[in-house]
C-alpha cells in the first residue's frame, strides 16, 4: 500500500478566497483617503488644498484601481459569485448597514447641510480650477466622487464580466458617458462661460430642461450653442427616446447611458442580489413609479399652461410645485434613498420605484418595443440565479421556467440574468 | 372531484400538482419529508457556494400553494395501503386518496464500500446532504469525490469554491466519456486541471479508512439506506483505491450515480425492478397508483434521471389524471449541464463513440461509426466547441460546449432531418449566445 500525502498548491489560497495583497493595499489607501477627507472637514487643510486633493481624491482613486485590478489575474472563465451570500457587506450584514448609513448621511449633508462641507469642497478645488477655471462647489465635489466611483468600480465590472463582450461594451459605455457627458463636457461648458448642460439627461429625469423658463431662454438666446441645446433636448425627448426604445428597449438609456444607471451598474453591482423579488414589491413598484411620472407630468403641464397664460393660473405656485418635486423626488428619493439604500435594497431602488424617465421608457418598452428576453425551450432548471441577480427585482425565473418571453417594463437590459444562467436559457433580443 | 395525493415535492411531483390544478378542481395533496416547500434541487450547489440562499432556490413564493389550493404536508409516508386507498404517515396521520402518485426521486448509490458508514462520508442529493456537508467540511484540507459524473463534478466545484483540495476518483479513462465523445471529455479534463482538481482516471474506490486504523471491520453490507447513517464516531481519514494507493483525506463524497427510491413502493406491494415499473401512462402494477420522475422505470427499461424528463413526466401524468389520457412520448432528447465554467448542451443523438469526420480547420479521413459521423468546430482558447452529428448527411444531434444553442432551431432541424450542408450554412440561426459574442462560422 503506497501512501501519498497531498499538499494543496500554495497559490490556491489566494486564488479563490481571501484578499490579494494588492487588494488589501488598495483598500487601505481608500480607507486612508476617506479618513483624510473627514479630518479635513474641520479645515485642517484650508491652506494646503493641493495636498488635500492629492491625499484624498488622488490617493483614493489610485487605491481603488489597485484594489480592483488584481481581479484580472484569474484566467479561468466565468463569473465568480462565490461567497456573496456569506458576505456581511454584500448581504445585509453589519458592514452593509454601516455603509448604508454612511451613504445616507453623506446625501443628507450634501443636500441640506452644505455648510458642513465648506472645507471638504477644498479637496476638489485644484481639479475645479484646472478643468473649469472656477472655484469648486459641493456639486463639483459630488460629481468628481461620483465619476471616480463609476470609473473604479467600472474597471471591477470589466474584470468580473470580462468573458461577456456584452458586459464589457455596455460597461465601457456607461463609463464613457459618465466621464465625458456628465463630468468633462459640463466642466468645459463652465470654463467657456456658457450654460452647464448635460446632453445625456432629458425630461422627465431632468424635468426643468423642458420647462418654458429653460427652453425659452435657450431658443431665444441667439447663441448657436444654446439654441442647439434647446433643440437637442426636445429632439431627444420627443423623437430619439421613443425610436431608440422601440428598437433596443429601455436599456439603450438605463444601462448604457444614464448616470444613475452608471452608478448602479458599477458601484452598485456588489449589491444587486438585495433587490426584493416578491410580488408585493412589484405591486408597490408599479404604483410608485407611475405616480412619480404622473406627478411630474402634471407639474410640467401646469407650468406650461401657466406660462402661456402669463402666470394667471398658478402665480407663484409654479416654483413651489417645482421645489416640492425637487425636494421629494430629486433629493430625497433619487439621492438619499436611491443611493443611500444601495447596500440594503440593491442599487436600483430609485430606477425601479422612483425614476419618471424609467417609467416612461418602461411603458414604451412594454407596449411598443422589439426588445425582450427570450427563453430557450425547456432548458430551465428553476435554480433561481437569474432572479437572485436581477437588480430590478424581476422574478425572471417565473417566466423562464414556463418558457415565456420576458417583457417587463422595469427591465433595464443589463443582461446579468442571462450571464449567470447555468443552462443558457436566457438571451436579450431585439426582434420583431 | 378526486383526491390526488402526490408523494414527493421534487420537480416531478410539483409539476404534476401544478398541472392538475391548471386543468381541474381535484383535491391535491403533496407529501414531503424533505422540505416544507418545493425548491430547485440542481440549485443545492449554489447554496453551498454562496451564490444563493435556500429561499432563492424556491421557484414559488410560499403563498403560492395555498392560493392554488395545493396542500403541502411535511411528513414521511410510511406505507401505502392500496386496497383501503390510504397512506399512513410518520406522524400517525392517515391520508385517503383516489389516486396516488409516487414521485419519490432517487438516492445516492452506496456500493457496499468498506467504510461507507463512517463519519465524514456522504452522498449529495438533497437538503439533508447539504446540511451534512456544511458540518462535514469544517477543517477539511482534502476531500475525495468518488465518481466522475454530473454530481461528482458539481461537488468538486463546490469544494474548490471553499479552497478545499479535491481529488476525484473516476472509473473511466476520461471524464464522463461513457456519455461524452472524446473531444468534449478532453475539454473537461483540461478544465478540471485548470481548477486544480486532482483527478485520478481509471481509478475506483476500494476502501475508506477510519481514523483508528486498527479497527477496520466497519463494513456494512446494507445497501439500501434511506438516510445517511451516522457512524459510530469514527471518521474517515483516508481512502484506498483499487490500485492500492492510499490518499489521506477528511471527507469523502460518494457520487457514483443515483438509484430510484423505491422502498415505499416495494413495501406497499407495487411491482418494481430498478425503479417502480410503469406503463406509458405512468400507471404502476396497482390500479390508481402512478409513478413519475427518477423513481419510475419505463416500459423500455429506462429510468430517466433528469430534471427535464421528470418535469415532462409530471405534465403528461397530469393530463391523464384530469381525464385526457396521454401516453408519454418524449420528443427530441435534450440535456444540459455546466462543468465548472463550461456550459454544455446536447440535442438529439450524440454517441460517445462517434468519430470526427472533419474538423473545420483540417479535414481528416472520414471514418464511419454506427453510421454516424460528426463535424466539429472549436475555439480552444475560448473554451468553445460545437459538434454536429449526422447520419448520411442528415443531422441527428448536437453537442455544444461553451456555446449556447437555440433549442427550438436544433429540435426543428433534427425533427426535419435537415441536411448537413443546410445546417452548416445556417448555423448562426441556432446560436443563442449573448449579443456581441463571436458568431459561429462552421463552414
Amino acid at each position: 500500500m503506497t501512501t501519498v500525502q497531498l499538499m494543496m498548491p500554495a497559490e490556491l489560497k489566494s486564488a479563490t478566497t481571501g484578499l490579494h495583497l494588492l487588494e488589501r493595499l488598495g483598500l487601505a489607501m481608500v480607507a486612508l483617503a476617506s479618513l483624510v477627507f473627514v479630518l479635513g472637514a474641520a479645515g485642517a487643510f484650508a491652506s494646503m488644498q493641493l495636498l488635500y486633493f492629492c491625499s484624498t481624491i488622488v490617493l483614493g482613486t489610485a487605491g481603488g484601481f489597485i484594489a480592483v485590478l488584481p481581479a484580472f489575474r484569474d484566467r479561468t472563465t466565468g463569473i465568480r459569485n462565490n461567497g456573496i451570500m456569506f458576505s456581511g457587506i454584500m448581504r445585509r450584514g453589519g458592514a452593509a448597514w454601516i455603509a448604508g448609513i454612511a451613504f445616507t448621511a453623506f446625501y443628507i449633508v450634501l443636500y441640506w447641510y452644505p455648510e458642513a462641507l465648506k472645507h471638504v469642497i477644498g479637496a476638489a478645488e485644484p481639479l475645479s480650477q484646472w478643468m473649469r477655471h472656477k472655484a469648486a462647489d459641493r456639486w463639483f465635489l459630488y460629481g468628481t466622487l461620483y465619476t471616480v466611483g463609476v470609473l473604479v468600480m467600472g474597471v471591477r465590472m470589466l474584470a468580473k464580466y470580462r468573458d461577456s463582450r456584452y458586459h464589457v461594451v455596455r460597461t465601457l459605455s456607461v463609463m464613457f458617458f459618465q466621464l465625458g457627458f456628465a463630468f468633462v463636457l459640463p466642466s468645459i461648458l463652465v470654463a467657456l462661460n456658457t450654460k452647464e448642460f448635460y446632453f445625456h439627461y432629458f425630461w422627465p429625469l431632468k424635468p426643468e430642461y423642458l420647462f418654458p423658463g429653460t427652453l425659452d431662454k435657450l431658443l431665444a438666446s441667439g447663441d448657436g450653442m444654446l439654441v442647439f441645446m434647446g433643440f437637442w433636448t426636445i429632439a431627444m425627448t420627443v423623437v430619439a427616446t421613443p425610436v431608440l426604445t422601440y428598437f433596443y428597449g429601455k436599456r439603450w438609456y438605463c444601462s448604457w447611458v444614464c448616470g444613475c444607471g452608471a452608478l448602479a451598474e458599477t458601484v452598485g453591482d456588489p449589491w444587486r442580489q438585495n433587490s426584493d423579488k416578491s410580488l408585493t414589491a412589484w405591486r408597490v413598484e408599479r404604483w410608485m413609479v407611475h405616480s412619480v411620472l404622473l406627478f411630474i407630468t402634471i407639474v410640467t403641464v401646469l407650468i406650461w399652461l401657466n406660462a402661456s397664460q402669463g402666470g394667471a393660473i398658478l402665480g407663484t405656485w409654479t416654483s413651489t410645485l417645482n421645489s416640492v418635486y425637487g425636494f421629494f423626488i430629486g433629493a430625497v428619493f433619487s439621492g438619499v434613498i436611491g443611493v443611500g439604500f444601495y447596500p440594503i435594497m440593491g442599487a436600483r431602488v430609485w430606477c425601479r420605484f422612483g425614476c419618471p424617465m424609467a417609467a416612461t421608457l418602461g411603458i414604451l418598452q412594454k407596449w411598443f418595443s422589439r426588445f425582450r428576453i427570450t427563453t430557450n425551450g425547456a432548458q430551465c432548471i428553476s435554480c433561481g440565479n437569474c432572479s437572485t441577480y436581477c437588480e430590478m427585482g424581476i422574478d425572471v425565473r417565473a417566466y423562464a421556467q414556463r418558457g415565456e418571453d420576458i417583457k417587463r417594463a422595469s427591465c433595464v437590459g443589463c443582461g446579468v440574468c442571462a450571464s449567470v444562467c447555468p443552462r443558457g436559457v436566457l438571451k436579450l433580443e431585439n426582434k420583431k | 372531484m378526486a383526491r390526488i395525493v402526490i408523494i414527493g415535492n421534487g420537480v416531478a411531483g410539483i409539476t404534476a400538482a401544478r398541472n392538475i390544478r391548471k386543468r381541474s378542481e381535484h383535491s391535491i395533496t403533496v407529501i414531503s419529508g424533505e422540505s416544507d416547500h418545493f425548491y430547485s434541487r440542481p440549485a443545492l450547489m449554489y447554496i453551498f457556494m454562496g451564490h444563493m440562499e435556500y429561499a432563492h432556490t424556491k421557484p414559488y413564493e410560499d403563498w403560492f400553494w395555498k392560493k392554488n389550493r395545493i396542500d403541502v404536508i411535511r411528513d414521511h409516508a410510511l406505507h401505502v395501503d392500496t386496497k383501503a386507498k390510504t397512506i399512513s404517515l410518520a406522524s400517525g396521520d392517515v391520508c385517503h386518496y383516489d389516486s396516488v402518485v409516487f414521485a419519490t426521486g432517487a438516492k445516492t448509490n452506496f456500493y457496499s464500500w468498506p467504510g461507507q458508514d463512517l463519519e465524514g462520508v456522504q452522498g449529495f442529493t438533497n437538503l439533508n446532504d447539504l446540511e451534512l456537508l456544511e458540518q462535514n467540511v469544517r477543517g477539511v484540507r482534502r476531500a475525495i469525490v468518488v465518481g466522475g459524473g454530473l454530481i461528482g463534478i458539481e461537488v468538486a466545484e463546490m469544494l474548490r469554491s471553499r479552497d478545499i483540495a479535491t481529488t476525484m476518483l473516476v472509473r473511466e479513462t476520461s471524464y464522463w466519456n461513457n456519455v461524452l465523445p472524446a473531444e468534449e471529455s478532453a475539454m473537461v479534463n483540461a478544465h478540471l486541471a485548470e481548477h486544480h482538481v486532482d483527478v485520478r482516471y481509471s481509478t475506483q474506490l476500494a476502501e475508506i479508512v477510519a481514523n483508528d486504523s486498527s479497527d477496520t471491520d466497519i463494513v456494512s453490507s446494507d445497501t439500501s439506506h434511506t438516510e445517511i447513517v451516522v457512524g459510530n464516531g469514527q471518521r474517515a481519514c483516508a481512502v484506498v483505491t483499487n490500485s492500492g494507493e492510499r490518499i489521506e483525506c477528511q471527507l469523502v463524497v460518494l457520487t457514483a450515480g443515483v438509484r430510484p427510491r423505491i422502498d415505499l413502493a416495494q413495501s406497499s406491494g407495487i411491482a418494481t425492478q430498478r425503479g417502480i415499473l410503469v406503463d406509458e401512462y405512468f400507471a404502476t402494477s396497482v390500479p390508481d397508483v402512478f409513478a413519475i420522475g427518477d423513481c419510475a422505470e419505463r416500459p423500455n427499461g429506462r429510468v430517466d434521471l433528469l430534471w427535464y424528463t421528470a418535469r415532462a413526466h409530471g405534465e403528461t401524468l397530469a393530463a391523464t389524471l384530469c381525464g385526457e389520457r396521454t401516453a408519454y412520448r418524449p420528443g427530441v432528447f435534450f440535456n444540459s449541464a455546466k462543468f465548472f465554467d463550461i456550459e454544455y448542451q446536447t440535442y438529439g443523438v450524440v454517441p460517445s463513440a462517434i468519430e470526427v469526420m472533419h474538423e473545420v480547420t483540417k479535414v481528416v479521413t472520414p471514418t464511419d461509426s454506427n453510421g454516424m459521423q460528426s463535424l466539429t468546430w472549436s475555439r480552444p482558447d475560448k473554451r468553445r466547441f460545437l459538434r454536429i452529428v449526422h447520419s448520411n448527411n442528415r443531422v441527428v444531434g448536437f453537442n455544444a460546449m461553451g456555446v449556447r444553442l437555440r433549442a427550438e432551431v436544433c429540435t426543428k432541424w433534427i425533427n426535419e432531418a435537415a441536411s448537413l450542408d443546410y445546417v452548416v450554412k445556417h448555423i448562426a440561426l441556432a446560436q443563442f449566445d449573448a449579443e456581441f459574442t463571436e458568431r459561429l462560422r462552421v463552414a
